[in-house]
Formats: structure tokens, C-alpha cells, sequence
């Protein structure tokens, strides 16, 4: 069997879920007899070197950077999945979305306790390197189409082996009520 | 003002039950509701201040804002906007010198936008300080406003060209036309005052009910449930007091059939509710009146008071012993969904218009808990002609399974808008040639909650077996922009009108809105369209029959006019959702640091 090519990424998440993926633990070997990875932080490939098969975003998007990395995502990869809160609905990140951006930038960056006196031009850093942020933070299904939603802050570990298990063999997902059932 | 509030309060027996009619008198008194005021409204019915605060705040014509000396409730209707409705409101707008949905700075005037008031035939309209404006043009407009920096009163605004028929009764005095364009033999007909009555008087309740149930008539509101069964029960139900509710909240877009029957016909109704009280023994009769019927109201009260002068109201109606029965009149405050007849009953309450949970049917726990029947009001015109000449008199009008005769209003884009009386088993065209339309597009058939047919469905006949309607037909010209111009329209009117109590109705009404707008700007994709019809099985779960149709105009037109949303999603690919816009998501940032650039 070929095996199936994996890309990740982490956009406006805190690699949480990345955090939760690497605690599939001993199943990693088992992992790589059925995966190889390409664009990843686990293996700090940063560019597409080819299509791939499956691809999971952590994280939503809060920049224009966010949204060019999910456009390449969405190009390179067959299917592509949510994973887990921020990815979904936004998450913790998209707490700011109750605030015009303006409002945040300047309480970030000018009038907030620990920016008032040290910001004597009253600077809202803005360059062509840094990302703009965007007006608010989308869900990544908002952005590109998304085929899988994998729920949780973070997904269980068993979920994400699960369904990057499923998704690699073509086998159905074993999902069990426990592994997204939160309350 | 505290003595305002205790006096309305005194005038109502301090009954909770009766908050509808506590908050309309202290609004009129005092022009808006106040926190204070609502404080003190609770304190004197000795309730939550919450209670009444929801009330209040479910109803469109109830505020806690000043809404102006002369407060301007212009139609945001679809037909409205057919007949001009942007150029009227622009005129106001510039005349007045503040926006819809705002009151100029002095106080005089308020522009606020309201939903089908019940003149489709007449638009664009506008309710001014409870008188209907109706064919307004800019001209009219700006002369409205002239007169209201003057200090003219609205009846001098209004001037003395009144409507035909009972429109010029010096009780009503309104420019409103009924537009009858056809009678037909049960509800249009010459009608003596007395005669129903009369007859009822001379059979027995029983007697009454097979009648009725051998005339096969069925509910003229939209829902089609037979008369007769609604009355066999509710005279089985057990209570000591029961109830009729006639229900006169005709809220569906392009409907106003209601408005020209309790105009020209109002014996026929209240007789028709006297004759369900015999028949099912109930004492007490309600006409819940929409709130934008209000003009109506001196008349109406004077006829109510001059049947109880001639006893066909009160004790021994017809001279006949325990025939007691009397009406009065219970006014809304603007709800669509009030017009579902448990949510009618809960407003009548004085609570907010939220459906309830069924069963209990109203036939059983109703008004206050006690057996209560709900009948439209052209269905209690049609009872009183049945006890007049029969059921087999009856049933040789309309089909086999639709009997009787179905007033229908028609509006929109033909030569004769109005008010027909037909036979049911007319077909659409029947009616297009006859109302004299050319160049239709569509037709929607039952207004916004019914559906939207293309040319080659007009060949069907209107009948419950075939299409079923309240009695609305919306001509809709080749010219209209369907998908824009009425679809969402419609879909808005379904957001702004939901209770909000079932989750799929509130969510689902609002995001279809954002969608459809999505779809219509070309940023729509095939999903979108797809989610549609999967969330309108969704919607079917909901308490009533709001949320359950809250989706028909756009699913029977995504079903009869498949090439309008086509046209808008060919070529996209949702594999990048067209709908999302980088550079308007960045358009705030690159704002915020324009200087720093």
C-alpha cells in the first residue's frame, strides 16, 4: 500500500491540537507505516513539495496570512479537516469578535496599561512583512470548504488517530461517543 | 404620569390578563413605555417587571423610545416596493429631514418601517397615528409632512376623500377602497342583519353542529381543519366557560380579505360568533383585531353595540332562553405569528405571541385554560349562510372536496387588483384573465408562507386538494426581480416575525437571510443552495406554522425556478467559499493604520 501523504498546520490556534496529536504516543510508528508528512511542524517541511492526501488545519483565521496558508492548504490537499475548536467555530481567538478591530489594535497598542507610556508615537504596527489582521477571526469552513470537522480544545488524542487511521486506509471512523463527548 | 398608570390599571379591574389593552392605553396617553413606566406597570399588576417587559418587547408597535407626535409606520412589504416604495420612502426621508427607523431631533415626526398592513392593493401605504395612508407617491409625502410642520391634525392631513362602501361610514371615514371586484353567493352576498340569528335560534346546538359538519366547511384561515369537528369538540370539552375567538389577525403578506369583510359584512361575522357560542355553549366572544385595523374600531364597537340593542348580543338573544353571548374586540400590537391560534390566544392573554406546545388544542385548554374555538373570519361568514340556506345549498358550490366559495385578494402586478369571492376550483389562469395580468412570471399562491408556481403550474385549480391558500395571490410580473424583489423580501419578513422560540426558526430564518443575499450578490455557491432544502426539513420540526414555512419562498422557488438561483452560482467554486472577501476583512486594519503608511 502507498502511503498516504499528511500536511498540517497551525494558523491562529496554540498547537494545542498539535500537542494532542503527538499524544497518540507509541501509535506514531504505527503512523508512519501508513502516513508520510509533508508541510508540517512535525517535521518543519515549510513549503508544499507535492499534492497531498489529507490535510489538517488547528487553528482559525485571524490574519491574511492565516487565509493565504488555508488557500495553499485547500490547493494541496484532497481532503482537508477542522481540527478541533478554533479551526471550527473560531475558538478563544474569536472572543475579539464581539469588538470592532479597532477598538482591540488600540487598546493593544496605545491606551492598554502596559503600551500607554512606552508608545509615544502612538504606533499600530503596520508593515508589508507583518500580517494584517483581519476584522474579525473566521472559522476556516468560511474561508476554503472544509470536509471533516474534528471537535474539541484539543481533540482526544484517540480521536485524531481515529480518524487520520480512517482517513489513511479508507477504513470507517471508529468513533466512539466517548471521544467527543465533552460535558 | 404614575396617575395614568393607575388609572388604566383601575380600568381593568388591575386583571395582568388584560396587559394588551393596559399598555396600548398608557402608550396613547403617554406616547411611549418607560423603563420607569414599565416599573410601575408591574409594580400596580403586582407581577416581575420582566413580565411585562417582554410583552412589550415582542410587539412591533409597542416602544420604549418617544416615536414622534405623528409616528409614520410605512409598509416594508414586497408590494410596497412593487408600487414605489423607495421613492415614497425617500421623500419622507428628505421631507422630514431624519431616517426610517429614527425621529427627527424636535420630536414631531417618526419614520419607522413596519411589516404588511393589510393593503396590498393600495400600496405603497403607511399607518399614521392609527389612520391607513394608502397609493402614496413622493408628492403625497412630502405633502404629509408639510401639513405635520403646520400643525395640521391627521384627520385634516388625511382630507375627506374617503373609500368606497363602509369606508365613508362617518365611524370610519378612511381613504381605503375595498376594491370588491367579484361577489360570490356566500360571503359578498345581500346579507339582512338578524337573519342568522334568527335562524340559529330555531334549532337546537346539536342541530347546529350537523349542519355545519354535513356543509363540509373547512377553516378559511389557511390550515383547512374541518368547522364542524372543531365545534363537536369543543362542546364535548369539559368546562364551565368556553370561548370564540374570532380571528382577525390577517398578517400574511398580500392578504387583507379580513379588512373589506369586517368592513362591509361585520353582522355576518359577529352573528357567525354568536351562532358558535350557541352551538358549542360559550358565553363569550373575542374578535382579536390586528393592530393596523385599528381605524375600524369605532365602527366596529358602534355595531356590537347596536346588535346588543336589537338582542341579537347579550341575554336571551332571539328571545331564546341560555342563548347568552357577547363580543369584544381584543387588539394586537403587530406580530405576524399571532395570527397561529395559540399564539393569538397567549397575546389575548396579554403575553408574548408565542405559539404553545400542542396539545393541549385551544378546542381543550385555551383562552385562560378553559375550551376555546378559533375561527377565521370569513369561515364564520360562510357558517351563517349555511344556516340560511342549507348545506346542499352549500355544497353544489366548489369541488368535491373544497366546498363553498373562497374570497381571495389579489395584488401585485394586474390591471384589477381587489377582492374576488370564487368558487373554489378556479385555476390560476382563471384568475390571471380575469384580473386582467399579463406577462406573469410567477404567482404566489397563500402568500409568503404558501408558494411561489411557475407559468406551467397556473393550469391548477385552487382547492384543498389541489392548492391549498388563506387567500392570497401576488401577481408577479416578468419585470420583478423574483429572487431580489420578493424572495428576499419574504425571507426577511420570516426573520423579523419569528417568536424566536424554537431554535431552528430563529437561527435558521436569519442565516437563510445572509445567504440568500450572499446568493444574489454571485457569491453563492451550489452548497448554499443544497443547505437550503436540507434545512427546510429542519424547519418542519418547528412548534407552528411560521417556522414550519419559513423557507417556502426560497425552496419553491429553488424547486419552480431553478434557473434563477443557477444563473447566480454557475462557475463558482466552493471549494474557496466565494463568500469570503479578503479584502473587505482587511478593509478595518488597513483603516486603523492608513497614517502609519
Amino acid at each position: 500500500m502507498t502511503k498516504k501523504i499528511v500536511a498540517t498546520a497551525s494558523l491562529a490556534g496554540c498547537f494545542g491540537c498539535h500537542m494532542s496529536f503527538l499524544d497518540i504516543d507509541e501509535r506514531l510508528f504505527d503512523l508512519i507505516e501508513i502516513v508520510e508528512f509533508d508541510k508540517s511542524p512535525i517535521d518543519d517541511i515549510k513549503t508544499f513539495t507535492r499534492q497531498c492526501d489529507i490535510g489538517l488545519i488547528e487553528g482559525g483565521c485571524c490574519n491574511d496570512e492565516n487565509v493565504h496558508n488555508l488557500i495553499e492548504f485547500r490547493k494541496h490537499c484532497n481532503v482537508l479537516v477542522s481540527l478541533g475548536e478554533c479551526a471550527i467555530m473560531g475558538g478563544l481567538p474569536s472572543l475579539r469578535n464581539w469588538i470592532p478591530l479597532k477598538e482591540c489594535l488600540d487598546e493593544a497598542y496605545l491606551n492598554g496599561p502596559t503600551v500607554a507610556d512606552c508608545n509615544e508615537k502612538k504606533i499600530i504596527p503596520c508593515d508589508p512583512d507583518i500580517p494584517k489582521i483581519l476584522d474579525k477571526v473566521y472559522p476556516c469552513h468560511e474561508v476554503v470548504k472544509i470536509d471533516y470537522f474534528l471537535p474539541g480544545c484539543p481533540p482526544r488524542a484517540d480521536l485524531i488517530w481515529n480518524a487520520l487511521y480512517a482517513l489513511a486506509t479508507g477504513n470507517k471512523l471508529d468513533m466512539p461517543y466517548e471521544v467527543f463527548k465533552f460535558d | 404620569m404614575g396617575n395614568t398608570v393607575s388609572n388604566v390599571i383601575k380600568k381593568y379591574n388591575g386583571d395582568e390578563t388584560r396587559l394588551m389593552d393596559i399598555l396600548m392605553d398608557i402608550q396613547s396617553e403617554l406616547g411611549y413605555l418607560s423603563d420607569w413606566t414599565i416599573e410601575q406597570i408591574a409594580k400596580a399588576l403586582d407581577v416581575p417587571k420582566v413580565s411585562v417587559e417582554q410583552t412589550v418587547s415582542f410587539y412591533h408597535f409597542f416602544t420604549k423610545e418617544p416615536r414622534g407626535k405623528y409616528t409614520i409606520y410605512l409598509n416594508n412589504g414586497a408590494l410596497a416596493f412593487f408600487h414605489g416604495r423607495d421613492e415614497v420612502a425617500q421623500a419622507f426621508e428628505e421631507a422630514a429631514g431624519c431616517k426610517f427607523g429614527s425621529v427627527t431631533k424636535d420630536g414631531l415626526i417618526g419614520l419607522f418601517d413596519t411589516a404588511c398592513i393589510g393593503m396590498s392593493d393600495q400600496e405603497p401605504a403607511a399607518i399614521i397615528n392609527e389612520e391607513v395612508f394608502t397609493c402614496l407617491s413622493p408628492e403625497k409625502a412630502m405633502a404629509i409632512i408639510a401639513g405635520m410642520r403646520a400643525g395640521k391634525t391627521v384627520d385634516e392631513i388625511k382630507g375627506a376623500k374617503f373609500g368606497d362602501g363602509q369606508n365613508s361610514n362617518p365611524l370610519i371615514q378612511s381613504m381605503v377602497n375595498n376594491n370588491i371586484m367579484k361577489r360570490g353567493e356566500v360571503v359578498f352576498a345581500d346579507y339582512k342583519p338578524g337573519s342568522g340569528i334568527k335562524k340559529a335560534v330555531g334549532m337546537s346546538s346539536n342541530e347546529i353542529i350537523q349542519l355545519v359538519k354535513s356543509s363540509y366547511v373547512r377553516g378559511r384561515g389557511g390550515a383547512g381543519f374541518p368547522t364542524g369537528m372543531k365545534w363537536e369538540v369543543a362542546k364535548k370539552a369539559h368546562g364551565d366557560v368556553k370561548y370564540i375567538f374570532c380571528n382577525a389577525d390577517e398578517g400574511e403578506p398580500g392578504t387583507f380579505k379580513d379588512r373589506v369583510i369586517l368592513t362591509e359584512f361585520p353582522y355576518l361575522v359577529f352573528e357567525g360568533m354568536a351562532v358558535a357560542g350557541y352551538a358549542v355553549g360559550a358565553k363569550y366572544g373575542i374578535l382579536y383585531l390586528r393592530n393596523e385595523y385599528r381605524y375600524l374600531r369605532k365602527y366596529l364597537e358602534n355595531i356590537l353595540e347596536q346588535m346588543r340593542d336589537e338582542n341579537l348580543l347579550g341575554t336571551f338573544i332571539g328571545g331564546k332562553q341560555g342563548f347568552n353571548f357577547d363580543i369584544k374586540i381584543q387588539f394586537g400590537a403587530g406580530a405576524y405569528v399571532c395570527g397561529e391560534e395559540s399564539a393569538l390566544i397567549e397575546s389575548a392573554e396579554g403575553k408574548r405571541g408565542e405559539p404553545r406546545d400542542r396539545p393541549p388544542f385551544p378546542v381543550e385548554k385555551g383562552y385562560l385554560q378553559k375550551p376555546t374555538v378559533v375561527n377565521n373570519v370569513e369561515t364564520l361568514c360562510s357558517v351563517v349562510r349555511i344556516l340560511i340556506n342549507g348545506s346542499e345549498w352549500y355544497n353544489k358550490l366548489g369541488t368535491k372536496e373544497s366546498k363553498g366559495t373562497k374570497v381571495i385578494s389579489v395584488s401585485g402586478d394586474c390591471a384589477k387588483p381587489g377582492i374576488y369571492e370564487i368558487e373554489w376550483g378556479f385555476t390560476v389562469n382563471d384568475i390571471l384573465k380575469m384580473v386582467e395580468a399579463s406577462d406573469t412570471q410567477a404567482v404566489q399562491v397563500g402568500g409568503p408562507s404558501g408558494s411561489c408556481i411557475a407559468p406551467n403550474e397556473f393550469p391548477r385549480e385552487l382547492s384543498y386538494e389541489d392548492l391549498a391558500t388563506g387567500g392570497s395571490l401576488i401577481i408577479i410580473g416578468r419585470k420583478r426581480d423574483l429572487l431580489k424583489d420578493v424572495v428576499l423580501n419574504f425571507t426577511e419578513f420570516f426573520r423579523d416575525e419569528s417568536c424566536g422560540s424554537c431554535v431552528p426558526c430563529r437561527a435558521l430564518s436569519g442565516m437563510s437571510k445572509v445567504i440568500l443575499e450572499r446568493i444574489i450578490e454571485g457569491r453563492g455557491t451550489e452548497k448554499d443552495v443544497a443547505s437550503f432544502n436540507k434545512w427546510h426539513s429542519i424547519m418542519r420540526k418547528n412548534r407552528c406554522g411560521l417556522g414550519q414555512t419559513a423557507l417556502n419562498p426560497i425552496v419553491t422557488t429553488i424547486k419552480n425556478f431553478p434557473e434563477i438561483y443557477k444563473n447566480k452560482i454557475k462557475g463558482k467554486d466552493d471549494r474557496f467559499c466565494p463568500s469570503f472577501d479578503l479584502e473587505k476583512a482587511v478593509a478595518d486594519y488597513d483603516a486603523a493604520t492608513a497614517e502609519a503608511r
